[in-house]
């Protein structure tokens, strides 16, 4: 069909490909099955096509999208990958964890209006990342005899290095576990981003040339001195990530099975607790769990309580549903699988039980206020209103800062809450030195991290070209 | 896959392996630990450095049959793997000017040992305290002997089968009282610290412990190792394993410690009746 006569069809958005909620609700399986091919074509032949896409806008890393739906509608698959590869390495994984709603689908212009239906932009993404044999072999350049250092292999850490690969650079990632991706592995649960899709990225840059050191936890084994000098590194990309867990500071936040969030998913996604005792790590498979947070994290946690078999999983949140950071699809499918939504309360004490564990929190119920600085409304306590709900798992999910990992790398300079200082291209106070992700930003989403790693990788190649 | 290229039998369940590790051997320092994933379903276990060599490329670690990771490791050989071990982690030990005591308790005693002989190669007078239930249990003695002179260490058993019935606050304040040491370091069971600690206190005398709760990633990412030091909350794995010992919360950290016994004893019973898919 030619793009010139091309009309778009009007109808509703395809819906998700999604397994039954309450049987999915029981075991780890990937909640979403993706597209077919047939879904696919459908949900791009509603693309208006617009002169001026505001989908791109809306993307963080700019990728061409009305472009990419334009060689799904031609079922040129390949094609669509490798206009989407231009800005993005990795659709798999952005098609589904990116918060398409506020960014790509929130500026679509079908998604003005009453009735809301803008195109499935995150969906077809996934899709043709999916399929990542049907794009072209990047091209790569010869050899050009410079080592970089890689430190963490999450989403920034893993664009950056195959970048770097292809732009002739000698790479090395180091990781601290001992299996690469980072928040993608230990975060991020298998029902919602499987880990085969991970691995199929990190062995993918091994295919590239890239090296893999793991159990290496940068700071402490080698720094940043050493790497560039005795170990004869070129230039270092520091991508920790940002994951020392915030306190809640409330009292009996240390008891037994209270988690923060962090631990809570990584015994499962990492250590496979959910399989205890074939796998030797355990964990707490609460029948009452309460999760405070409203983020992604904290539909992660409570997700897999209810996979752990709680018969009440409850998400407790300061504020409403409405500022809830999490992604939307999250949001529903964690009221889908029967999770409670307990909106406006603050935690002020865990309460311990008979045999010291957690058996309850003492919680403040609030009412909006006056917006604060972000813009939501505050969360306003109501005078007397204190009530106890009980629970034997508690988890807070409400946030993250940086570890003390690049202070130990060191080298360069940090803010005063232990970011680290780059510019626009990851460039830090250190002329070898690159750095992006959250442990420049703070916590914030995958696709920013994916996008620093691949400015730095051009900002590095860049550099390098120069001598 | 880290080889395993020595392996010591001290009793019935203590057991040293020397790992080939060169990259770790040439950064560890005195306090620090590592943690060890032994094959492919293993859990990730933190075990303090005993000793480590720069040149020969090796570091050690000692560990007491108690669990199923341990029960699992004691059956590896020299020659064969492990599957993962990272480290260094966690803050060196703090070596202040003046005379010390290093208190070591049961397994502890191999956290103390390379605390005690780095305080000896820097300088310092050393007096070692080392207290075991019974004279089997009683770990390092050679060692400690090859570093220190005879009046130098204390040995205290709980049953006197060996040096002197009873426990470790006894030679402590003594040699406090002498005036014989100016800091203690000590590392064992949460109740041996604590009063290990009382007994500092009594004397104003500054006091470091080694703590040692469940860890998981070990890295400050999961906070499982949280403790309680002056009413902060703070994570062994990253902040420490060293702290103030006058400053830590013994009943937060024993009902931790604590808080995995019944799945422990699940996971060691499925093991010993070989349930696990995956032994070695």
């Amino acid at each position: 069909m030619s793009e010139v006569t091309y009309r778009p069809v009007r109808g509703p958005r395809t819906p998700d490909n999604e397994e039954p909620a309450l049987e999915r609700a029981r075991d780890f399986r990937p909640v979403d099955k993706g597209y077919t091919k047939e879904m696919a074509i459908a949900e791009a032949n509603r693309c208006l096509n617009c002169k001026k896409p505001s989908c791109v806008e809306g993307c963080p890393v700019n990728i061409n999208i009305p472009k990419f739906i334009e060689a799904i509608r031609a079922e040129e698959f390949g094609r669509g990958l490798d206009i989407i590869r231009e800005d993005s390495m990795l659709p798999a994984i952005c098609g589904r964890v990116c918060p398409q709603e506020n960014q790509c689908e929130g500026k679509c212009v079908l998604g003005r209006g009453k009735n809301p239906q803008p195109i499935a932009i995150g969906q077809l993404e996934r899709f043709l990342g999916d399929q990542p044999e049907l794009a072209s072999k990047p091209a790569m350049k010869p050899a050009n005899g410079k080592k970089v250092a890689i430190i963490g292999s999450g989403p920034s850490g893993i664009t950056c290095a195959g970048e770097l690969a292809r732009n002739g650079f000698d790479v090395t990632v180091f990781e601290a576990f001992f299996t690469g991706g980072g928040v993608l592995v230990y975060g991020i649960p298998e029902f919602r981003l499987p880990k085969a899709v991970v691995k199929r990225e990190i062995d993918g840059l091994q295919e590239l040339g890239v090296k893999f050191e793991f159990n290496s936890v940068m700071g402490r084994l080698a720094d940043a001195e050493e790497l560039l000098g005795e170990k004869g590194f070129d230039a270092i990309y520091v991508a920790t990530g940002a994951g020392l867990p915030k306190f809640l500071n409330i009292p009996g936040e240390n008891l037994p099975n209270v988690f923060f969030a962090n631990e809570y998913l990584t015994r499962v996604n990492l250590m496979k607790a959910n399989q205890f005792p074939e796998y030797d790590t355990p964990t707490k498979h609460g029948k009452n769990v309460v999760v405070f947070g409203g983020g992604n994290v904290a539909m992660d946690a409570v997700r897999t309580a209810k996979r752990l078999g709680a018969e009440r999983a409850i998400i407790a949140y300061r504020r409403t549903e409405a500022e809830m950071p999490a992604r939307k699809a999250e949001l529903h499918h964690a009221k889908q699988e029967g999770v409670e939504v307990m909106p406006l309360v603050a935690p002020l004490e865990f309460l311990e039980g008979e045999g010291g564990n957690v058996c309850g929190v003492r919680v403040q119920r609030c009412e909006l206020g006056e917006p604060d600085d972000s813009g939501r409304r505050r969360p306003v306590p109501i005078e007397g209103a204190v009530e106890v709900i009980p629970c034997d798992v508690a988890i807070s999910a409400i946030g993250t800062s940086a570890n003390p990992f690049a202070k130990l790398i060191g080298g360069m300079e940090l803010n005063k809450w232990g970011y680290i200082v780059a510019d626009e291209d990851g460039r830090t106070t250190n002329p070898r030195i690159w750095a992006g992700g959250d442990i420049v930003t703070g916590a914030a989403t995958v696709i920013l991290a994916m996008g620093a790693g691949k400015k730095a990788a051009a900002s590095i190649t860049a550099a390098f070209a120069e001598e | 896959m880290f080889k395993i290229i020595d392996k010591t039998q001290f009793s019935e369940k203590v057991f040293k392996f020397r790992i080939e590790a060169p990259e770790m051997a040439k950064h560890a320092h005195a306090g620090q630990f590592l943690m060890v994933r032994a094959n492919e379903c293993g859990e990730r276990v933190p075990f303090t450095f005993a000793d480590w060599n720069a040149e020969e490329g090796w570091i050690e670690f000692i560990f007491m049959v108690i669990g199923k990771t341990t029960t699992l490791l004691s059956s590896y050989e020299a020659g064969d793997c492990i599957q993962d071990v990272t480290g260094p982690l966690g803050c060196p030990t703090e070596m202040g000017e003046g005379k010390w005591a290093v208190i070591g308790g049961g397994v502890g005693l191999a956290i103390a040992f390379p605390v005690a002989r780095q305080l000896v190669a820097t300088g310092h007078e050393v007096h070692a305290i080392m207290g075991a239930r019974t004279k089997d249990l009683l770990l390092l003695e050679e060692q400690f002997r090859s570093i220190l002179p005879e009046d130098h260490i204390h040995i205290t058993t709980d049953d006197g089968s060996y040096g002197e019935k009873g426990v470790v606050t006894a030679p402590e304040e003594r040699l406090i009282a002498a005036g014989d040491v100016d800091h203690v370091f000590c590392v064992g069971p949460v109740p041996m610290m604590k009063f290990a600690t009382l007994t500092a206190q009594k004397y104003d005398t500054p006091i470091i412990a080694s703590l040692n709760p469940i860890m998981v990633d070990g890295t400050g990412m999961c906070g499982c190792c949280r403790v309680q030091v002056d009413g902060k909350t703070k994570f062994a794995c990253v902040d420490g394993p060293d702290f103030d010992a006058t400053k830590v919360d013994w009943n937060d950290l024993r009902a931790r410690q604590a808080a995995y016994r019944t799945e422990e004893g699940q996971s060691l019973k499925a093991y010993e009746e070989a349930n696990c898919a995956c032994q070695k």
